[in-house]
């Protein structure tokens, strides 16, 4: 997927239908000051992933101050973001953008939007699933579970096996103890 | 090494080196010993949460890594392994310094007050502090030979509420080169390795493991060495480019440099994919 350098941007976008609250949401929700965003693209120009995206880190932002809250909440960009913080690093502003866009994934599972990367929310849910059982995740066992809701046993086999032959994935989990604990902290949330 | 007095500390391992890279975690732990300290790990540790819990839920990421500091004894500073797990246990610490509302939460939560005092450090933090070639009894600089492009991944890079943390951006070059190696230009070392993506999108991940390790070929680097083991198979996982490159972890070649190793190696070096053993042989590092 490339970026979409266009799509907005050729459109006039109708800014009389667009969420004028969405953007206090979003700064309120992250703790982040998106207005300090000069949109220089430093951002942009640094991520090693914006290829991968729809929409580079400082468009999901505009997006953001314009209030397109689904073209926000619906992007790839958001999900993409591993939160390497290459882009927060080197933002004139000191933007923590990593924060935003856990506020908008957050934001579009709340809501029920559809999800851009699917796999990539699966396997989140899959990690977590792990820590609630075992208090640590077992990468095995996140695997099983990312291929059984992928429906993709074959993927990706021969990294799978490697892994395995080298011990890399370990057939039993480490485990916390204190079991009850854990779960009584994943108790308290909805979104696991 | 008998009859030491080693300086105890807690130490989180965190998931990856306890499981899939137990030969960063067993390299580290034996390293330590030898410089004078005993890694106690944390007791009942839990994951920090990793990249999933903050991705979805921050209240939930914050509680995973307020458990693990809840846990820590008053006494000794805490020792990182995983950049970032570091990452996640420091976010959750200062935001516990600067938020009433956050350190109330967690003090009814965990029942005990907020440790102000207690300390975060990555083992990187105590190697700066050390002339390392002292403790290699024969002060021979065995790494001579040896080129190598060390890997940072994105540990220097951090959330604006980390931006005046120390940072040891160039650590591994002075510590390594001073015991005997060299080093060559690339522009590399401080790449994302693609982390979770190497699961869900792993043809994104491939060319960027692909153009790092191309960076070492043109470099001339023997073997590249990292700090992170999530990095560390990353780049050992999804490289599809027919020249393989050793990748070692900075504790494994720090312990050969020490001489140290010798009895050990076999069970780190067995559980990397690429097998960095002609090389190390050759340099008659074991």
């Amino acid at each position: 997927m490339n970026p979409k350098p266009n799509t907005i941007s050729a459109e006039i976008v109708n800014l009389s239908q667009t969420d004028t609250g969405f953007a206090g949401e979003v700064i309120r929700r992250s703790g982040v000051e998106i207005n300090k965003c000069w949109h220089c693209q430093t951002c942009a120009g640094g991520c090693p992933f914006v290829r991968a995206m729809d929409y580079a880190p400082n468009r999901v932002i505009r997006m953001v101050q314009l209030g397109l809250r689904k073209e926000a909440l619906e992007s790839s960009g958001i999900w993409i973001c591993v939160g390497c913080n290459t882009c927060s690093i080197q933002c004139p502003n000191c933007i923590d953008i990593p924060a935003v866009n856990d506020a908008l994934r957050q934001m579009a599972i709340a809501e029920g939007v559809v999800i851009a990367e699917p796999n990539i929310l699966n396997f989140h849910q899959a990690v977590l699933q792990s820590i609630q059982r075992h208090g640590r995740t077992h990468k095995l066992e996140v695997m099983m579970r990312y291929k059984l809701k992928k429906h993709d046993w074959f993927g990706d086999m021969a990294v799978g096996m490697k892994m395995f032959a080298k011990r890399k994935l370990e057939i039993l989990p480490s485990k916390s103890k204190n079991i009850a604990e854990i779960k009584r902290l994943f108790d308290q949330k909805s979104t696991a | 090494m008998a009859e030491k007095n080693l300086i105890d500390l807690s130490y989180y391992p965190g998931c990856s080196l306890k499981t899939t890279s137990q030969e960063n975690n067993a390299s580290l732990i034996y390293l330590f010993e030898h410089l004078g300290y005993n890694l106690i790990e944390l007791e009942d540790w839990n994951c920090c949460g990793s990249s999933s819990a903050h991705s979805v839920d921050t209240g939930l990421a914050f509680d995973l890594a307020g458990r693990n500091l809840s846990l820590a004894p008053l006494d000794r500073p805490l020792l990182v392994a995983c950049p970032s797990c570091l990452l996640r246990l420091r976010s959750a610490y200062l935001h516990l310094e600067e938020d009433q509302g956050a350190r109330r939460h967690y003090e009814k939560m965990w029942d005990k007050p907020f440790d102000t005092k207690l300390q975060i450090m990555h083992f990187f933090e105590f190697l700066d502090q050390i002339d390392l070639l002292s403790y290699s009894r024969d002060r021979i600089r065995r790494l001579e030979g040896l080129k190598f492009v060390p890997y940072y991944g994105c540990m220097l890079a951090r959330p604006p509420i980390m931006r005046h943390e120390k940072n040891y951006f160039g650590l591994m070059e002075k510590i390594l080169t001073n015991l005997g190696a060299s080093t060559g230009k690339w522009s590399f070392s401080s790449r994302c390795c693609g982390t979770f993506l190497t699961v869900a999108r792993p043809e994104v991940v491939e060319p960027m493991v692909n153009e790092i390790i191309q960076g070492a070929i043109d470099a001339r680097a023997d073997c590249i060495v990292t700090a992170c083991a999530m990095c560390h198979m990353n780049l050992e996982v999804r490289c599809s480019l027919k020249e393989k490159v050793p990748i070692l972890h900075f504790s494994e070649i720090i312990s050969l440099a020490l001489g140290i190793g010798k009895s050990e190696y076999k069970g780190w070096f067995s559980r990397h994919l690429v097998d960095p053993k002609p090389l190390l042989k050759a340099l008659d590092l074991f």
